[in-house]
């Protein structure tokens, strides 16, 4: 999938993880991660947002991600969600994976 | 065993902090909302989650319900591609006001079943009636899928179509009544509605105790701590217990003795007798099961 535009998904809040997505002019993925658990989990918070950018095939990215301590499938969703919205596309996952 | 809706919770489909605690506080169905509690421009957002959820957490034996957009909103289809692939116990269709709106919501669902490879009919449906159209219509909309295993009261869209406010009961009467005797005259569990008032227990109690007269199976909550009393309000009494064993001893000893009649303390044991004895001690097992636990 190839991003377009700036895209935002998630928040702020306990839990959750806040996803930024840029496109950007050379391929690869550029991530800038924080986190409120950086020390236990940075490595694996990671490594979830790099292998779900690699299974939307999305390359060529900026990824700012701001973690309050979310679950392996909170970082997927948020993930898909921004890609989705900064790809301006609508053709969902469930759709093709099924 | 009977599955137990005694307490329906609530969840906000597009937080993951409650998404991930859901299980702890003891409902015996935990019901992921896509539809009010999610801002329209977040749509996505908690679709993603709630699929993600479903596909990688585990629940347990809970009771996993989605509440999607109603199809004519034009988001009910995008939710069922979704959710019907995380596979979810039950969908709940809201502001059901005919047996076409179940049909065509069935029908979506079959067909995202075939294309997923999913088993077809694994997928079990809930309508929530809340307008006066969905109330007159209650035995149809109750009738009009094999998929259905409830049928639910939403009192809040229910009493404003009214031209009312909620009260103390009276404006839901009629309305609690009709999709009751909808809901046993075509073998489905009764949900009743929310009680929104979070603070008050008093309140919260009175109404539970009315529901169970009634006959309601249980009653969607918005907030944990309305789990426990809820469940300690369905609880059969040690009395009730005892006599509904009493009950079936006594059919087990006619039945012993070739007698297909029963009596006990001199009177005969009515078949309706034996059936209340039966359900109260299968509610007390399943009951049992799952302690009740303090929020």
């Amino acid at each position: 999938m190839q991003i377009i535009q700036a895209g935002f998904a998630g928040t702020m809040e306990s839990s959750d993880i806040m996803i930024r997505l840029e496109p950007k002019d050379s391929p690869g993925v550029e991530l800038h991660l924080t986190s409120s658990v950086m020390q236990q989990f940075g490595k694996q918070i990671s490594q979830v947002i790099l292998s779900t950018l690699a299974d939307m095939q999305v390359d060529g990215v900026i990824v700012t991600a701001t973690d309050k301590g979310a679950l392996d499938c909170t970082v997927r969703a948020r993930v898909c969600t921004a890609v989705h919205r900064a790809a301006n596309s609508e053709n969902y996952m469930w759709r093709t994976k099924a | 065993m009977k599955q137990l809706r005694r307490s329906m919770l609530f969840v906000p489909g597009n937080n993951p902090g409650m998404i991930r605690d859901a299980h702890i506080y003891g409902s015996d169905s935990i019901m992921f909302d896509l539809e009010d509690s999610v801002a329209l421009t977040e749509k996505d957002a908690a679709r993603f989650l709630v699929y993600q959820a479903l596909t990688s957490l585990r629940y347990g034996k809970k009771e996993l319900v989605v509440r999607i957009n109603d199809l004519s909103s034009g988001l009910g289809v995008e939710d069922l591609e979704a959710i019907v692939r995380a596979r979810p116990n039950v969908i709940r269709l809201p502001k059901t006001e005919t047996a076409d709106d179940v049909i065509e919501c069935e029908r979506e669902i079959e067909r995202i079943e075939r294309e997923a490879g999913i088993p077809v009919g694994s997928t079990s449906m809930m309508a929530a009636i809340e307008s006066a159209k969905g109330v007159l219509n209650a035995y149809d909309i109750a009738r009009a899928s094999k998929r259905l295993v409830a049928i639910a009261l939403g009192a809040e869209d229910y009493v404003t179509d009214m031209k009312t406010t909620r009260s103390d009961g009276t404006e839901l009467f009629f309305a609690r009544n009709m999709i009751l005797n909808a809901a046993r005259a075509a073998g489905l569990d009764a949900i009743d509605t929310v009680y929104s008032d979070v603070n008050n227990e008093e309140g919260f109690l009175q109404e539970v105790e009315l529901i169970k007269k009634l006959g309601f199976d249980g009653k969607s909550v918005i907030n944990p701590r309305q789990i426990p009393p809820l469940h300690r309000a369905y609880m059969p009494s040690e009395k009730d217990l005892m006599k509904a064993r009493a009950v079936m001893n006594a059919i087990a000893e006619a039945n012993a003795r070739g007698s297909g009649v029963a009596s006990l303390n001199g009177k005969m044991i009515d078949r309706p007798v034996v059936i209340r004895a039966e359900r109260l001690l299968e509610l007390a097992k399943a009951a049992n099961i799952i302690p009740i636990e303090e929020v």
